[in-house]
């Protein structure tokens, strides 16, 4: 699935996005990376029809998107929110079967769906039924995914999948998820703030700053070919563990 | 929702409106000579041949009155005092004038049934002695004498403002309090005076000191019967039966039947079987009901006005909750409403509605119904309104149409909020129905207004507690229906 902003603006007051253009390239995956508060989250929202742009044109496929053609869309994009999002009420089972049981699938096909995802994520069958507060923060967002992926979506967005997770649940799930991403060779549009995991999972990156887009491309251009002095910053800000005991 | 209420609520009052040889409806007012009253009629409308039912103790003169024109009821008794002032709003007292009056709306009443039960205001004896009080006018030389009267008496026309107007009263507190509890007011001593009917068998009894009415402020209150002009013709022989009661109890007589029931305890419908067979050589079977029956029927009257009432309130107040989370101005204006309703008294909005339902168990159900929407609306709107703006956005974003979402989502999130609501509304009405026995709906409340009548604790109590346990048992329900309604994931203990 192509996504393209023409120039999109969207206001919150004195934040949010000025008009900006972009393009995002099908069957890859692009990296949404910046500073919190940069505008990461607005420009999903926009792509998902969460929110409508103030001004410019959000283009699916070559087609702008309208209230008309929203809802047919999003059974094909699948959105995975900051904080995963999962349903309280409902155990992990029926969070991700939701969206099929509404639209009638036949239970055989919504258990065939469900062990297919769990071997794909690598979730524990047996843990299906429990509910979201009772399994852990890497398995919740395990779940979130499945949910995304249910009805096998052209359009994965990922908001910080990874956001709160300890270092080894992390790295095993940015490894689980190339793994997914490369088998299953999706649009896929992720928000993190890590440039390491930005370059570990993405084709390509783009960096934001107060909404504006600084530059694109591989981490190789943003690390070795810099525009300007915040990428440069950027690029620093990030500290590895061996940098930090040289200094100390 | 209003159009199928209706039918709905006539069904479960078991109106038995059938055409011809309909019974004989006779109504009293909440107080034991109105009661025995009432037995006296229905009795002799039954020596006639046909059948007849007594609605006994409703709430006060606008009820029976209105009641009467709706012909919910075909006979009542009141007094000519009475009629003048509160039905006919000043109209002359004496006999011709108020059947002028009473025949242009289709009442007719009957000749004097013997004596007048005029209001009077009475205090205890030695006290009266002590402080030598022997008319109205002394009154206004104690300016301490703490006054208690019938609520009723606070307001009427002819009560404590006009009376303190026209004898000049210093006393600025009067409290309004039920007219039997005023007597044990005065023999507690935390009341010196307070208003009496003349025929009161208390007066004798708490050695009371009627105070003469020297300036003649109090009009005559002959004891009558208000019968709607066509029971005359739609059943002559029950209706000229009846009429065997004018002038036949003077006010002696009416002062020892008032005794009997009162201080004798027994049930108005043995006195006045007695007085018939004494006075009129009619037999009258007077049927005492044993404890379970009464209870059986009161807790059947009782379930069926919460059940219809709360299922009615749930069925509209969730919707409604949801309209007002949707669009927050209009639901302001919503919550205003049925706030609203919940400051209008009980028996104001129960008299407001029976010239519309009648009496018994419609207008009942319907204030039940009103004053249980409050809770419901404002814990389904609040419950919405609460849910988490990320778990919006993930049913949003999956592509789940609006209605699913509430259904599927939303609803379950709020699920716990809006059984609260339901369970609060179910509590406060198990309690606000015992008011439905003032309209005639019968329920705890029945036994509550005759023992407090009667000053009868064990009567009290028959009411009382049956109604504490019906809460008990209601509140236990609803904890097991939120084990049913409520999501088990919003149930698990909090650190998981
Ligand atoms: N609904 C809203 N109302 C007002 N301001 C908003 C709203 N949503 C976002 N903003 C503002 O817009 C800006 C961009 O927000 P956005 O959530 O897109 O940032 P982000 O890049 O996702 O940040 P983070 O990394 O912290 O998640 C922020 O300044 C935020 O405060
Ligand atoms: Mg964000």
């Amino acid at each position: 699935m192509r996504i393209e902003f023409r120039a999109v603006a969207k206001r919150f007051g004195g934040a949010g996005l000025p008009p900006i253009d972009l393009a995002i390239a099908p069957a890859r995956t692009t990296v949404l990376i910046g500073p919190s508060g940069c505008g990461k989250s607005t420009c999903l929202r926009l792509m998902i029809g969460l929110l409508r742009p103030d001004s410019g044109t959000v283009l699916v496929d070559e087609t702008p998107l309208t209230l008309e053609n929203l809802p047919a869309l999003r059974l094909r994009m699948g959105y995975v929110i900051q904080d995963g999002g999962l349903f309280p009420h409902l155990s992990a089972a029926d969070n991700i079967a939701l969206l099929a049981r509404h639209l009638g699938w036949p239970e055989a096909q919504v258990t065939a769906r469900q062990d297919e995802l769990c071997e794909l994520t690598r979730f524990p069958r047996a843990s299906l039924d429990r509910f979201p507060s009772q399994i852990s923060g890497g398995q919740r967002q395990r779940v979130s995914l499945m949910r995304a992926l249910f009805l096998d979506p052209s359009l994965l967005l990922l908001d910080e999948p990874l956001g709160a997770l300890d270092p080894i649940i992390r790295s095993d799930l940015q490894a689980d998820l190339r793994a997914i991403f490369q088998r299953l060779r999706k649009t896929v549009i992720l928000v993190t703030h890590d440039l390491g995991e930005a370059g570990f999972l993405g084709d390509h990156l783009v960096l934001l700053r107060d909404g504006a887009i600084v530059q694109q491309g591989t981490l190789a251009d943003l690390v070795r070919r810099p525009e300007d002095a915040f990428v440069t910053r950027f690029v620093n800000a990030q500290r590895s563990p061996l940098e930090s005991l040289e200094a100390g | 929702m209003r159009r199928a209420l209706i039918p709905l609520l006539f069904l479960v009052a078991g109106c038995t409106r059938t055409g011809g040889n309909a019974p004989v409806r006779v109504g009293s007012k909440a107080f034991t000579e109105s009661v025995i009253l009432g037995e006296l009629v229905t009795f002799l409308a039954q020596d006639a041949g046909g059948r007849a039912e007594h609605r006994r103790q409703l709430g006060g003169t606008q009820v029976l009155w209105n009641a009467l024109l709706a012909g919910e009821i075909d006979v009542y008794p009141d007094y000519t005092g009475t009629i003048a002032r509160e039905i006919l709003g000043g109209a002359g007292s004496d006999e011709e004038s108020l059947r002028v009056a009473l025949a242009k709306r289709g009442v007719v009443i009957s000749r004097p049934l013997g004596f007048s039960n005029t209001y009077a205001v009475g205090m205890k004896e030695e006290a009266a002695a002590r402080l030598g009080i022997r008319t109205l006018s002394d009154l206004a030389r104690h300016p301490e004498l703490r006054f208690g009267f019938s609520s009723e008496f606070m307001d009427r026309s002819d009560g404590w403002p006009s009376l303190q107007a026209r004898y000049h009263l210093p006393q600025q507190e009067a409290r309004g309090l039920d007219h039997d509890l005023a007597y044990r007011g005065l023999e507690s001593g935390t009341l010196d005076a307070t208003d009496l009917y003349s025929t009161d068998a208390e007066i004798r009894y708490y050695h009371l000191r009627v105070l003469v009415d020297d300036l003649h402020h109090f009009p005559d209150y002959h004891a009558v019967l208000l019968a709607r002009a066509d029971l005359a013709t739609r059943a002559g022989r029950a209706h000229a039966s009846i009429r065997r009661l004018e002038g036949s109890i003077d006010e002696a007589a009416m002062i020892a039947l008032n005794a009997r029931a009162k201080l004798d305890r027994l049930p108005e419908s043995v006195v006045a079987a007695d007085f018939l067979a004494e006075r009129l050589g009619v037999h009258a079977d007077a049927r005492r009901e044993s404890f379970l029956r009464p209870l059986l029927r009161h807790t059947g009257q009782h379930l069926a006005l919460v059940a219809v009432s709360l299922g009615a309130a749930i069925l509209f107040a969730i919707p409604l909750g949801i309209l007002a989370s949707r669009r927050p101005r209009l639901g302001r204006l919503i919550l205003a409403g049925t706030g609203i309703v919940q400051t209008i008294p009980s028996l104001a909005l129960l008299v407001f509605m029976i010239p519309l339902l009648g009496i018994g168990a419609p207008p009942a159900i319907v204030a039940l119904f009103l004053y249980s929407l409050l809770p419901i609306v404002r814990n389904t709107c609040t419950g919405l309104t609460d849910i988490a703006p990320s778990m919006r956005e993930s049913a949003e974003a999956l592509g789940l149409p609006p209605l699913a979402r509430l259904w599927r989502v939303e609803l379950p999130l709020a699920s716990r909020a809006i059984v609260a609501g339901v369970k609060t509304s179910a509590v406060i009405n198990v309690g606000t129905a015992t008011l439905g026995a003032l309209v005639g709906a019968g329920g705890y409340g029945q036994p509550i207004l005759t023992g407090i009548r009667l000053d009868d604790v064990g009567l009290i109590l028959q009411g009382a507690v049956p109604a504490a346990v019906l809460a008990l048992a209601v509140e236990l329900l609803f904890d097991r229906l939120e084990r049913l309604v409520v999501p088990r994931g919003l149930r698990l203990p909090v650190s998981a």
